[in-house]
């Protein structure tokens, strides 16, 4: 029974992934970079600031700060993991031997994300035990804790369809590379960009006095925003900074909605292309 | 039927890698795809692996459609590519048992078949090593086994013998002599003809995407090589010799080789033809001693249709 939902390409990935020295080299180097930060953190906030103890609203920050970084590490790793999954398959030539066997393409593109998104996940999971020096010091809900979590695991499945989608539909890795993180820097950078402009003109078109007395309504800007993996978290982190959004752009709609909304459409999406494409040469791309 | 093509066009904008070609195979043929770079061959070998869509035409599988039933087809075949690579880190059974569960096979079925396979293609003994640590030769022969792991009726190999040492090559033609025993319809493209030649029922002679030639191997060599090539030797009088063939319409292109004493010319006439030939000059006191036909072989033969191309 288990054996009809099981995923050849999946299990395999699995299997390659886990004896590849580079998988644990690079969880070692995530954990490191956690480990640095935390006792960083600690030291700063006891030995420096000379009271020698930890107040629950630091330890609040402190995972506020952790959130934030991690987010970042996983933005950065994704598209590492991904944006080669079909392309390297297709210049170590195994790929035309893979197409050959009666596996649908759905299984191979799902099989390859799902690889990618476990490891992903592991990555998490092995962050766990510095993360649980925050409850160690208090200052942070497990919803929240947990909110964070879903957080991370929606936009690494939306990264890691964006990457699967780009190794599919070029021949090179180093060019899907390329197009995942220019893809990275839009969602992550050129988006927060746009919102702070589109923020600049609702506040020069204030002073300049034609829309005073006029509720602010700026639809793109929110939109720039709401898509903006950074921007969901602070919001999420400090619900406040929602409602002060919510005056500058004039929109009461919390923005993890849109972002749900929009990161599920990207996903969909990118594996639609990604399973459309994987045969490309074939009429029927079964 | 086993194999069915029929009318097969694949089209690169104006070029045309494919014309038109029409081929069937019946069960447990073994087919040999002979032609230069860039014939046609790896293209038709990719569109009945369901890897590549025709231009126009269609190719059966079993009576399955390579253009509307990939999948099914897919059931049915089980392809070797020319070029392939190999997952470094897995082992030889595991490289086995992932490719026998992308075909469907349980659990149990794998681990029945993945030993008789290691051991039909010799490799028993390398069932724990990883892929990439097995030579050139090794590697061929499990991507093999690894298209032998769901049974297929039709086997499509193309170069299958391509980079390997004599011995390695000894050893994957016994393999394919074992395989042809077993009823197993195999569709193989080699550079080495005289393997092909040896090993194939049928020969298929592809140039500029189009079949110029098909049948077992002396059809082709008949089709293809023109006039035939005779040698005769005599024990003396090679001049009266020579004259007396000069006179037949039927002979053309006479050589002389007096040192010993033997004559070859071009022949046009059919068998029945060639005994009369060697009937009439006995009567006629020509005193020879040997008639024989020049043997072309089938690299001879291709060289000069291809008109001297590079042999893939």
């Amino acid at each position: 029974m288990m054996e009809r939902f099981s995923n050849p390409v999946l299990l395999k990935e699995l299997k390659l992934r886990f004896r590849a020295f580079k998988s644990f080299s690079g969880l070692m180097f995530y954990l490191a970079v956690l480990c640095i930060f935390v006792a960083g953190f600690l030291l700063i906030y006891t030995q420096f600031s000379g009271t020698g103890f930890f107040k629950p609203s630091d330890s609040f920050t402190m995972f506020a700060v952790l959130s934030i970084l991690q987010m970042g590490l996983v933005m950065f790793i994704t598209p590492g993991l991904t944006a080669g999954a079909i392309s390297t398959e297709r210049e170590k030539q195994t790929l035309n031997i893979l197409l050959t066997t009666t596996q649908s393409s759905t299984q191979i593109i799902l099989g390859k994300l799902a690889s990618s998104v476990a490891f992903l996940i592991l990555m998490l999971v092995a962050g766990l035990p510095l993360y649980s020096l925050v409850f160690l010091f208090g200052g942070v809900s497990p919803s929240q804790f947990i909110i964070i979590f879903l957080f991370y695991f929606l936009t690494l499945i939306a990264i890691g369809s964006i990457g699967i989608m780009f190794s599919t539909i070029t021949k090179k890795t180093i060019v899907s590379m390329i197009a995942t993180y220019g893809a990275m820097i839009f969602l992550g950078g050129i988006t927060a960009f746009f919102f702070f402009i589109g923020m600049s003109m609702e506040q020069m078109a204030v002073h300049s006095g034609n829309v005073q007395n006029v509720t602010p309504f700026s639809p793109i800007t929110y939109f720039w925003v709401s898509i903006n993996p950074g921007a969901l978290l602070i919001t999420t982190l400090y619900p406040e900074m929602g409602n002060a959004l919510e005056s500058v752009v004039g929109i009461s709609l919390p923005i993890w909605i849109v972002y749900l909304i929009f990161y599920i459409f990207i996903t969909v999406i990118c594996l639609f292309i990604a399973i459309r494409k994987l045969r490309a040469n074939m009429k029927t791309n079964r | 039927m086993m194999v069915d093509i029929q009318g097969l066009t694949k089209k690169y904008g104006s070029f045309t890698a494919l014309d038109n070609l029409t081929l069937s195979l019946d069960e447990g043929v073994v087919f040999g795809f002979v032609g230069a770079n860039g014939a046609g061959k790896s293209t038709t070998f990719s569109i009945l692996a369901t890897l590549l869509s025709p231009t126009s035409g269609d190719a059966f599988i079993n009576g399955k459609s390579v253009v509307r039933e990939p999948k099914e087809v897919r059931k049915q075949i089980g392809y070797m590519p020319d070029f392939f690579g190999v997952y470094d880190q897995l082992k030889a059974d595991e490289y086995l048992d992932f490719y026998g569960a992308s075909y469907g096979l349980s659990h149990a079925e794998r681990k029945v078949l993945i030993p008789q396979l290691l051991e039909l293609v010799n490799l028993t003994h390398k069932r724990y090593e990883y892929v990439d640590l097995l030579s050139r030769g090794m590697k061929q022969r499990l991507c093999l086994a690894r298209s032998l792991i769901h049974d297929p009726k039709v086997l499509i190999l193309d170069e299958p013998a391509s980079g390997l040492d004599p011995r390695a090559r000894v050893e994957m033609r016994d393999i394919l002599k074992h395989l042809k025993s077993l009823g197993k319809t195999i569709l193989i493209s080699s550079h080495i003809l005289p393997e092909l030649a040896e090993m194939c029922d049928e020969i298929g002679v592809i140039d500029n995407g189009k079949l110029i030639a098909h049948g077992n191997v002396h059809e082709i060599q008949g089709q293809l090589q023109g006039d035939k090539r005779i040698i005769v030797k005599v024990v003396n009088q090679i001049d009266r010799a020579r004259a007396y063939f000069e006179e037949n319409p039927l002979i053309s292109s006479i050589e002389l080789n007096e040192e010993r004493n033997e004559l070859t010319f071009n022949y046009r006439g059919k068998m029945e033809e060639q005994v009369q030939l060697l009937k009439n000059a006995l009567l006629a006191d020509i005193p020879i001693f040997a008639l024989t036909e020049e043997e072309k072989d089938l690299e001879d033969v291709f060289m000069a249709i291809t008109k001297g191309a590079d042999i893939e």
